[in-house]
């Protein structure tokens, strides 16, 4: 882990100073603050900030004053100053004289968390340039990637080759298989972690949705907009977009996505200015976009655009020998977050884990962990919590009667037809139980 | 103090079922005690008719002042528009390592940004809200991981990217801070 950045915030009102100060270090930052320049300078003098934000005007010496004499004192320091509507002018003024940037108080939450990522991305880029050339970073921050296979060590080294660059991303694989999880591990890795990751599963949405969903839209646009409303390519502004289920956008949507990732500008719905957003996309797919070119349902160019990397990420079940580990790791995580003691695995129950074929993937795995540890008696999973006997997951399963009668035995033979503790599994009266019994003419075996 | 209850005060109207759902999430993320109150506050003392809003930071300073306890975290929920004098507004804020926080629905809802309205989504953000302010009276700080619920969140859509659950880094220093 890189060092705590340090922001020194000089202001002669007290609100002011508490304010940032618990922003601050809520946001994990070292922070101090000082009343006034005086004391601001004489602290620098013993101590290094990484950051300084400063109150323009300020009783005693001004914040322009202070500024001159910080960059005296250290001509790389970062001094962001803070200005009221009326000394817009001092603030261009300050910027000529090698402040950051400005802001105006008081501050939109968003733009000023932009503003001290920016600062501390310059701070931590510098530091980690000099890093570089001592040695190779490896990947951190890789929540839930686990295993030793060969096939999950190439997506490893995939994300770490791909991470430091700008470069487009499709990442393949069945649902399941934890492509988010691979787009996320990428953003972690790279220059732009400090700014947001932002997802978008474009399925979920129609066409005009996901319009205003991307490139938000002017208040006034729909009756009730009382505030603009920020478009996710906005919002992913130095940061990255993450398209999930890419596949599945209209044509009309194909075009205006392409338009936007050439300019990396657009319009927001109902406005006439142009905004621009510096993102990386990464995008997610289990489609073969490939034939999907071939036979007219995706655009060629748009393609030949986001397909600059291709990652595929294998199903679980190319990846047995990852299991073990897998398992271990998803009973550490629930146990934990259930405030549990952790749980150990009986090695039957782990051996028929090993040779189901996990049509769900390693999310149907994690699944399936998180319920046995829920029914479980809380010291070992056995075969019984595990639901991999009678798999309701079936293709030819289809219709919704055929799942539910299907679903009713298997928690029947669960409880050994039970019938009170299977309704209250169920979370069903014993009468409707009674009834789905006899409807779907159940028996026990 | 009891880190182990958690008092949730209502101030200004709230449906009970929404209550209901805010305090069963709360209590199923940090496994203690958690009691729904009704307070009764006159906002007109808090509002500044210059910036239209509710000073945050008197209100969080009312609610530590006049209903926190020793023996609980104490969050009050609002439904009006906040802000601090240094920020345009405000979802929330709590003492870090305190025992108080504020939350307020008002930035949660799609219909002031001109979206359909989603009671869900509303229910969904400000549950966020509220475990994420506890968190901090835990003395949990902003987290680098996108899903965790102790993510910073500047823009209410941004609440949408993470969930409402602490990552396992979060749970276990919340676990370790209970010990
Ligand atoms: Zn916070
Ligand atoms: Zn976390």
């Amino acid at each position: 882990m890189a060092k705590k950045i340090s922001i020194l915030i000089v202001d002669d009102e007290e609100s002011v100073r508490d304010s940032l100060f618990n922003w601050f270090i809520e946001d994990g930052y070292h922070v101090e603050c000082a009343e006034n320049a005086k004391k601001a300078l004489s602290m620098l003098e013993n101590e290094g900030f990484d950051i300084i934000l400063a109150d323009i005007k300020m009783p005693g010496m001004d914040g322009l004053e202070m500024l001159r004499r910080i960059k005296l004192l250290k001509s790389d320091s970062i001094v962001i100053v803070m200005t009221a509507f009326a000394t817009v002018d001092t603030a261009v003024q300050a910027l000529k004289d090698g402040a950051f940037d400005y802001v105006t108080k008081p501050f939109d939450p968003d733009d000023l968390s932009h503003l001290i990522r920016n600062a501390s991305k310059q701070i931590t880029l510098s530091e980690e340039n000099e890093n570089l050339k001592q040695k190779v970073v490896s990947l951190e921050n890789v929540e839930d990637l686990i295993g030793k296979s060969g096939a999950i060590k190439l997506v490893l080294k995939d994300i770490e080759s791909v991470a430091q660059s700008n470069s487009s991303v499709v990442i393949t694989g069945e649902s399941g298989t934890g492509k988010e999880l691979v787009a996320r591990a990428i953003h972690s890795n790279s220059p732009r972690r400090y700014f947001p990751l932002v997802s978008v599963h474009c399925g979920a949405l129609t066409e005009s949705l996901l319009e205003s969903e991307l490139f938000g839209h002017e208040k006034g646009a729909f009756t009730g907009a009382m505030y603009n409303r920020k478009g996710r390519f906005e919002m992913a502004d130095n940061g990255t977009i993450f398209l999930d289920e890419i596949a599945t956008i209209s044509t009309k949507m194909q075009i205006d996505l392409l338009r936007v990732l050439e300019s990396k500008k657009f319009v927001r719905v109902g406005g006439n200015k142009e905004i621009s957003s510096d993102f990386r996309v990464i995008c997610a797919t289990n489609r073969d976009l490939k034939s999907m070119v071939e036979n007219g349902t995706f655009r060629e160019d748009l393609y030949y655009r986001l397909n600059v990397v291709n990652i595929y990420v294998p199903p679980l079940r190319e990846r047995i020998e990852d299991i073990p580990l897998l398992v271990e790791y998803f009973i550490r995580k629930y146990c934990t977050s259930m405030n549990r003691q952790p749980v150990t695995i009986d090695s039957a129950a782990l051996s028929r884990l090993e040779e189901f074929n996990f049509p769900g993937n390693v999310r149907e795995l994690e699944n399936m962990i998180e319920r046995a540890i829920v029914i479980g008696n809380g010291k070992k999973i056995t075969l019984k919590d595990l639901p991999l006997e009678k798999s309701i997951i079936s293709n030819s399963v289809e219709s919704l009667d055929e799942l539910e009668k299907l679903h009713i035995l298997q928690i029947l033979n669960k409880y050994s037809w039970n019938i009170s503790r299977t309704a209250k599994a169920l979370k069903v009266d014993r009468v409707t139980l009674y009834n789905k019994i006899s409807k779907y003419g159940l028996k026990a075996e | 103090m009891d880190p182990r209850h958690i008092t949730l005060i209502s101030f200004g109207y709230f449906d009970a079922d929404f209550l209901r759902n805010v305090a069963e999430a709360v209590k199923k993320e940090f496994l203690v005690n958690v009691n729904v109150k009704e307070g009764h506050l006159d906002l007109s003392e808090f509002y500044d008719p210059t910036r239209r809003q509710y000073n945050g930071v008197k209100l969080v300073n009312e609610v530590e002042n006049n209903y926190s306890s020793d023996h609980s975290k104490t969050i009050g929920l609002f439904n009006v528009d906040l802000f601090i004098p240094i920020l345009t507004y405000i979802f929330g804020q709590a003492f870090l390592n305190g025992r108080t926080g504020i939350a307020s629905s008002y930035r949660l809802s799609n219909e002031r940004y001109g979206i359909q309205t989603d009671d869900r989504l509303i229910l969904e953000r400000l549950i966020k809200e509220v475990v994420h302010e506890l968190g901090h009276t835990y003395g949990l700080i902003h987290c680098h991981i996108p899903t965790c619920v102790m993510r910073s969140s500047t823009y209410v859509e941004d609440i949408d990217q993470k969930g409402s659950k602490l990552c396992i880094n979060c749970r276990n220093e919340y676990n370790r801070i209970l010990k």
